[in-house]
């Protein structure tokens, strides 16, 4: 299956494209207006700034433990049946899970969401060794009808609208065309629920992976997380290795600010706690259950004591929701499995500076993302840091550090550095400057294609307050 | 957010940062801003040495040149005094980022110490002043965009509108999405002039739509952005910082 190509180096060229197309600026802004009132309205009833300090507490704890509790989780699921495989990267991962498939036989695997699996490229994968992957989660189904990746974590398809659906569904699936937003859900419910039941393999992720216990909490709206691990039988879970927290108490509230931060939801309709295979006895549930811990740049990231709040991220998508940028391009644009502020701050440690020359410098640093991030995250800190690393000299640890420096702009910041550490000069620049005004360009760059040029003042504020001294001095106002 | 801040008594002297874009382009925003706390009895000491407070370099990943450009302006303050910068951008960089910058270098304490004597003008004018404004100026209906580092980066986000609610005159109406970014972010409207575009067509838009006659800003930033694309399709809408505001309709 072809799917639509997307790449961060046409970061550009996506957004020119997206600004231009008027159904996915107006799709977004609407999804992306209602997600913020429901996240604004949801949280009216809680101490928002206390609950948001608890989970970053929760998640830097967890951090700090990293090897420990991956440790103790791997222990713990162990012990409940649950085998744990470690993948140094996607590429790992994807076999791990691909030989695992092979070892049953399996011709058909179900998903539930996970972008986990979607960094790793699973799908395309698994095709390629003749195993097919169907998602099951409506968004990503919708998405993977219309050979589409996803435009938001949380709401894979929210780039479509519901006519758009419509002709995907019809085109793909031979249903009505119309508006009737159930009967297109029953209809994709019917043609899943099919799927559930003859799949050999369920693929899913994991939103909170608890070490103390070995249990993997998954949450989810539409059951079909529940039936994904539950009716196929063999169930492999797959994420990243930062989605460990050391108890089981730590998960209330993560769950609460990720529901709230996400969709606004004070609960979700399922929340499923994964902590074994079927039992002796028991009447349903998988032969075998698997757990993948992918690392795919992480431990690097985890280096750094800085960038290591990258990893606090719980996967909410409140950022996106709230970026004036990501608002106005869409999820495509970014041309990275994570869009948004937190795709800018995470894919350039998985595909390098280089080819995410544009994703850092891509945001105002308003600061919206890090106001409303559930586990405070600085995000707007950490898109300084990586544009610092992506000018400076290549002696970071983020892969294509010193990507971006050249020597012209060099100099251009080290002539202004000499200017504003030189008074005098600076105030003598000024004052030429106010004089020569009538020669500065009318055009400069692309700024004057939307705005005029900004007019240099005829006499500068370090003139303007010499003169107000002295008509001060001589007991006049100015 | 910022955490609360123990305002301090109004002081007998203050120190003013007036900010490279106001020197160049805006320089009558700065001399206003001197104007209105010289009216509330206290004495303004401007620097002469001044220039830049460092942000654009630090921003855009040039840590060693914006530590060079803010290492000039960090003695220029050594008597105890308030700060005060009519930008919460610039205000946001001295008060936040000076000791981000400065960790682990000799004058980190120095940093900290001028970080922690700076005001933005409105903050400084409603909760240390506590000024009280006469308005002498005409009925009309105003926007205030508060920039992102004002109300974000420094929790400032009700300073300025306070100020402007005490003018009788104004009539203080809200766009929608006025808490939105308008696209400046310095360097980011030059490397993503599209994206920039189309967030200041937006502003601009969500300003008219709100009615507004007028438009005042704490930032020149905003302002040179919100502005130039009210001038750019020629529209009769201006704005104005808003020291100049406030001077001009209580003077």
């Amino acid at each position: 299956m072809s799917v639509q190509q997307f790449t961060p180096q046409a970061f550009h060229r996506q957004a020119h494209e997206a600004l231009g197309d008027p159904q996915i600026r107006a799709n977004f802004r609407r999804a992306m207006d209602g997600l913020m009132t429901k996240r604004r309205d949801v949280f009216t009833d809680w101490d928002l700034e206390t609950l948001r300090e608890l989970g970053a507490n929760i998640r830097l704890r967890a951090l700090a433990k990293l090897p420990d509790l991956l440790e103790q989780l791997e222990t713990n699921c162990q012990t409940n049946g649950i085998r744990v495989h470690w993948a140094e990267d996607g590429e790992a991962a994807c076999r791990i899970i691909r030989e695992l498939c092979e070892a049953r036989g399996a011709k058909s695997v179900i998903k539930g969401k996970s972008m986990v699996s979607e960094e790793m490229h699973l799908n395309a994968h698994l095709e390629a060794a003749g195993i097919e992957a169907l998602e099951s989660d409506l968004g990503e189904y919708l998405v993977q009808l219309n050979e589409q990746t996803p435009s938001h974590i949380i709401m894979p398809a929210i780039h479509l609208n519901t006519d758009e659906i419509s002709e995907i569904m019809h085109d793909k699936t031979g249903t009505e065309r119309t508006r009737d937003v159930d009967y297109m859900t029953a209809a994709a419910r019917a043609q899943l629920r099919e799927r559930f039941m003859s799949a050999d393999v369920g693929v899913s992720g994991v939103n909170f992976a608890v070490a103390e216990t070995g249990t993997l909490c998954l949450v989810e709206n539409e059951g079909n997380g529940r039936m994904t691990t539950t009716v196929p039988p063999m169930h492999i879970a797959v994420t990243g290795i930062e989605k460990v927290v050391e108890h089981l108490r730590d998960v209330p509230p993560l769950y609460a600010l990720l529901t709230r931060s996400a969709t606004g939801q004070h609960v979700t309709t399922y929340f499923n706690m994964i902590s074994s295979p079927r039992k002796p006895g028991e009447h349903d549930g998988p032969e075998e259950v698997h757990l993948v811990l992918v690392d795919n740049g992480r431990s690097n990231i985890y280096q750094d004591d800085e960038l290591l709040d990258t990893l606090r991220c719980i996967r909410c998508g409140a950022c996106m929701n709230h970026c004036p940028v990501y608002t106005r391009v869409g999820g495509h644009t970014y041309g990275t499995t994570y869009p948004g502020p937190i795709g800018k701050i995470l894919m350039p440690h998985m595909l390098g500076l280089e080819a995410t020359k544009d994703l850092p410098s891509a945001s105002s640093l308003c600061g919206a993302c890090g106001e409303v991030c559930p586990v405070k995250i600085p995000i707007p800190d950490l898109l300084v840091r990586l544009r610092k690393e992506a000018v400076g000299e290549g002696r970071g640890n983020v892969p294509g550090a010193g990507v971006k420096r050249n020597r012209k702009e060099v100099a251009a910041w080290k002539s202004w550095q000499w200017l504003a550490t030189h008074p005098a000069a600076w105030r003598g620049s000024t004052a030429v400057a106010g004089k020569l005004r009538g020669l500065a360009p009318s055009r400069v760059g692309p700024w004057t294609e939307y705005r005029s040029a900004p007019k240099l003042a005829k006499t500068s504020l370090h003139a303007l307050v010499k003169a107000h001294r002295r008509a001060k001095d001589e007991g006049g106002e100015s | 957010m910022t955490p609360v801040k123990l305002y301090p008594a109004k002081p007998d002297k203050v120190y003013v940062f007036g900010t490279c874009l106001i020197d160049l382009f805006y320089p009558e925003a700065g001399l206003d801003a001197i104007r209105l706390l010289e009216r509330e009895g206290i004495e303004v000491i401007f620097p002469d040495d001044q220039t830049c407070c460092g942000q654009p370099a630090y921003t855009s990943g040039y840590h060693d040149e914006a530590r060079a450009v803010a290492e000039a302006q960090l003695s220029l303050f050594p008597e105890p005094w308030p700060i005060i910068v009519p930008s919460g951008s610039c205000g946001g960089m001295m008060r936040t980022h000076y000791p981000q910058l400065f960790a682990g270098t000799p004058r980190e304490a120095e940093a900290r110490e001028v970080a922690s004597r700076i005001y933005e003008l409105t903050e400084f004018l409603v909760h240390v002043c506590h000024v009280r404004l006469e308005d002498k100026g005409r009925t009309e209906k105003v926007a205030m965009h508060t920039s992102c580092s004002a109300r974000r980066e420094m929790g400032l986000a009700e300073t300025g509108p306070a100020l402007l609610a005490q003018l009788g005159g104004v009539e203080l109406v809200e766009q929608a999405r006025a808490a939105e970014c308008c696209g400046f972010g310095g360097t980011f409207a030059v490397r993503h002039p599209e994206v920039s575009a189309a967030m200041v067509e937006d502003k601009t838009l969500a300003i008219e739509a709100a009615g507004a006659e007028h438009f005042v800003t704490s930032d020149c930033g905003c302002l040179m952005n919100i502005g130039g694309r009210f001038e750019h399709q020629k529209k009769s809408l201006g704005g104005e910082h808003i020291a100049s505001y406030l001077w001009r309709r209580t003077s």
